[in-house]
């Protein structure tokens, strides 16, 4: 039997960097196969020209044996190649059939779709109701959406980008069933992923990729997950360095009965949080996006500005009334989720985006006055500091890739040296070598006796990086308790709440 | 009764050039696009229609020619803003302000020359009552205009390609990377929308006033893109808001010729009335937080493909 999908010599140039260099492997019929490599490995570029999204400039493509040509996505859905992006597609004031209808090349009767949609979730387990608006739905049942649009066409080869980066574990253990199914009934999956445990336990081979080469094409069992990141990264991996034992301070943050109002259509506040973060200690907010971490943040940092003084408390001084600038005197610095556009201004240089949060407590402004030069040698510590990949501190921030722009918008906080640290996704696009640098960075800043609130989605790296673990869900926080005491089933619980346990009851209406 | 049945069949002919350019832009923007130029569209769709219809005497060929003359100036817009991705709102104003210098210059010579006004659409016997005068006695836009507000809402919600182009307004990376063409269908939708506003600019020689005067649309196209906010991007909503103003502006009027307590008000306050409005149905509906929620995602902003 030939080979589902032949890769050889494939090359890829853009402006500057050579995305993929002589990449050749192979996809065998039901067979489900890791792509690996850190962000910029030029896994997406990879899938792209065999989506027909992007062409190579040279090699070739064969599909079942013979050399094809994909000119566009419409041709490679035709040759049964389907995708599933990491950013979904969907049209969030649509129906989710009216949605699916888009993404079919056939003219299908809606009527005629909605039942075989029926069929598909019925046949796989994915649960989902084809009238609801997508805005309404969770990011789990979005995926499930672009699954089902991509089973509808009875692919042989179905292309996952990331697919687990917003799951709650339990999710995942769904996709990874259905996933299973699929390979079973001789559908080959290209699976690209980061999370070396996840690809142990569902991919039968991996290729991984590094600065756009191809390093080994191994079996992910045979292999520690150790030994397939030095693989990834090309070079040994560091752990994060916690002195043991350490003893946390006083309390220094202490929340008390926050709650933030409705904003927007989509948007989900707080509601009645409480927690104590003590000095040296990191606390971890998990959960899936979109339950009210965006309010928290914007609770915590000042752009919502609460009506209760002592809801927020540093070192017992309520800060509750404060607006950001003032919390930052205080020593309250936050990092949002948007690193582009939020916390930072794309077209202002890196010294005027650290004019922008470290003017007061750097002394960046005298009299009114920029003072460009303290801007500039701050800047420069940053950039050196947290190997920020920067021409200097008067280029643009949008200029730099989002990795890039995340190591500066980090080390521009970290090395004001705030008393409290709110972050939010701190390594959300960053390769593992400068994520465990951020992490570091985060415990030493701790050490020092900061109290440091970490939110983020990212499961692994909280339960790395924190002392303590709280979970937030549709607004309301779990009670804090030490990482140790959590296990991973009852952090998916949590994550999930009452929302996700009882989905699968009430998601087809008859 | 007379009278009653008058302002009726003033107000059809008020709102109809409204109606009608409003649906060409609800489309437009539907798919993602604002285009502000509907004015200047409409005011070179009636220059278009005059000079055929005084030349040729033909209504219907004005029409079609005013239809031509206002896709040609939305093609203006739609290269701008779609091929060289420009800022939609300053083309949007900038094709306005060509529409009036290019219409006042091409009238220049045409003004004060009369035209015939276009004839009912169906024979004299059906409207010989009052009831068959309401159904009956117009002409063509009046009844192409109900026609269409039932052919978009139809168009948009229920056939595949209404979808697609709602997909595009919605989320254009998206449509992109599922592989529909963005600037294609936008080209469409703003050709579609200068028809439109050819059209209802050639509505105004035709139907209204029978001859050329220079900025003869007075503002109109400003209505109609205020109520394709005022109606959420519903087409008939629009038709309601539609003829809400074409009766403030009817009432004008009567209440200058009528006499009465009407006529104290300055008539100045009664011609400002139609804008007022449109300034008030905007303030009341920004205050409600949902009412944009069925606004376009895209509306206004360029689409450049991310890869």
């Amino acid at each position: 039997m030939p080979n589902r999908l032949e890769l050889t010599g494939i090359t890829k140039q853009f402006p500057g960097v050579l995305a993929n260099d002589q990449v050749s492997f192979a996809v065998k019929p039901g067979e489900i196969h890791a792509l690996l490599g850190e962000n910029g490995a030029g896994k997406s570029t990879l899938v792209k020209m065999i989506y027909g999204i992007m062409q190579p400039d040279a090699g070739e493509i064969r599909w079942n044996g013979e050399p094809v040509v994909v000119p566009n996505p419409k041709a490679a859905r035709k040759l049964g190649i389907g995708m599933v992006f990491q950013h979904f597609s969907l049209f969030e004031a649509l129906t989710v059939l009216e949605n699916i209808a888009l993404g079919m090349d056939a003219k299908i009767p809606s009527r005629e779709l909605e039942g075989r949609i029926r069929e598909v979730m019925q046949t796989y387990g994915l649960v989902l109701d084809p009238h609801r608006t997508v805005a309404t739905l969770s990011v789990g049942e979005r995926q499930r959406i672009e699954i089902v649009r991509s089973l509808l066409l009875n692919p042989q080869l179905l292309i996952m980008d990331e697919p687990t980066s917003v799951l709650t574990p339990q999710e995942v253990e769904q996709l990874f069933t259905v996933l299973r199914k699929l390979a079973a009934e001789g559908c080959s999956i290209l699976y690209i992923s980061h999370k070396l445990h996840e690809i142990k336990a569902l991919c039968d081979t991996a290729t991984i990729l590094r600065g756009g080469k191809l390093v080994d094409t191994c079996d992910p069992k045979q292999e520690t997950s150790r030994s397939m990141a030095e693989k990834m990264i090309g070079s040994g991996l560091k752990d994060i360095v916690k002195a043991e034992g350490r003893a946390f301070g006083q309390p220094k943050l202490v929340i008390n009965r926050l709650r933030t109002n409705k904003a927007g259509h989509f948007d989900v506040p707080v509601d009645n949080v409480s927690f104590t973060v003590r000095a040296g200690e990191i606390l971890g907010i998990a959960g899936v996006a979109g339950n009210g971490q965006n309010a928290l943040l914007d609770a915590l940092s000042g752009e919502i500005i609460g009506d209760d003084r002592e809801a927020i408390t540093i070192d017992g001084f309520g800060i509750g009334m404060m607006n950001t600038t003032e919390r930052r005197k205080r020593g309250l610095c936050a990092v949002p989720e948007e690193r582009n556009g939020h916390a930072a201004v794309g077209d202002f240089s890196l010294a005027d985006n650290s004019v922008l949060t470290a003017r007061d407590r750097l002394g960046m402004v005298v009299m009114g006055l920029i003072n460009s030069g303290a801007a500039k040698t701050y800047t420069g510590k940053v950039i050196a500091d947290f190997a920020v990949k920067a021409l200097g501190p008067s280029s643009t921030a949008g200029s730099l890739s989002g990795g890039n722009l995340q190591k500066y918008i980090m080390g521009r906080e970290i090395l004001q040296k705030p008393s409290v640290l709110v972050v939010s996704q701190p390594t959300w696009g960053v390769d593992a070598g400068a994520a465990a640098a951020i992490h570091q960075a985060l415990v030493d800043l701790a050490s020092a006796g900061s109290a440091i609130v970490v939110i983020s989605q990212d499961l692994d790296e909280l339960r790395a990086l924190c002392d303590t673990l709280a979970v937030i869900n549709m607004g309301h926080l779990s009670a804090a308790k030490p990482v140790k005491d959590f296990s991973i089933e009852e952090i998916g619980l949590l994550m999930g709440g009452v929302h996700g346990a009882s989905e699968a009851d009430h998601a087809i209406p008859a | 009764m007379e009278l009653a049945l008058a302002i009726l069949i003033t107000v059809v002919g008020a709102s109809t050039p409204i109606l009608i350019a409003a649906l060409g832009e609800l489309v437009v923007e539907k798919a993602g696009v604002l285009n502000l130029g509907v004015e200047g569209m409409m005011l070179i769709g009636a220059i278009a229609g005059f000079v055929v219809q005084f030349h040729t005497g033909n209504p219907y060929l004005a029409l079609l020619c005013g239809a031509a003359a206002g896709t040609a100036a939305s093609l203006i817009f739609g290269f701008l803003t779609l091929s060289l991705s420009a800022n939609q709102t300053a083309t949007g104003l900038a094709l306005t302000i060509f529409g009036t210098g290019f219409s006042a210059l091409a009238g220049s010579s045409y003004s004060a020359r009369p035209v015939t006004l276009m004839q009912p659409l169906f024979p004299a016997e059906f409207y010989g009552n009052p009831i068959g005068r309401v159904i009956f006695g117009y002409s063509f836009p009046v009844y192409f205009s109900f026609v269409m507000v039932v052919a978009i809402w139809y168009f948009l919600h229920k056939t595949r390609a209404g979808l697609i182009l709602r997909a595009v307004g919605e989320n254009d990376q998206s449509a992109h990377s599922i592989g529909y063409s963005v600037i294609g269908v936008r080209y469409l939708a703003v050709m579609f929308g200068g028809a439109m506003a050819g059209i209802a600019g050639a509505c105004f020689p035709l139907l209204l006033t029978p001859q050329w005067a220079e900025r003869m649309t007075a503002g109109r196209g400003w209505i109609a893109v205020a109520l394709v906010v005022f109606a959420s991007w519903k087409p008939f909503r629009l038709l309601g808001g539609a003829y809400l103003f074409g009766l403030v502006m009817t009432t004008e009027l009567y209440a200058k010729a009528g006499g009465g307590p009407l006529s104290a008000v300055p008539s100045e306050l009664w011609a400002a009335l139609p804008y007022i409005a449109t300034v008030v149905v905007l303030v009341l509906i920004s205050l409600r937080r949902d009412a944009s929620t069925n606004a376009p995602a895209c509306l206004g902003k360029p689409f450049l493909p991310a890869n």
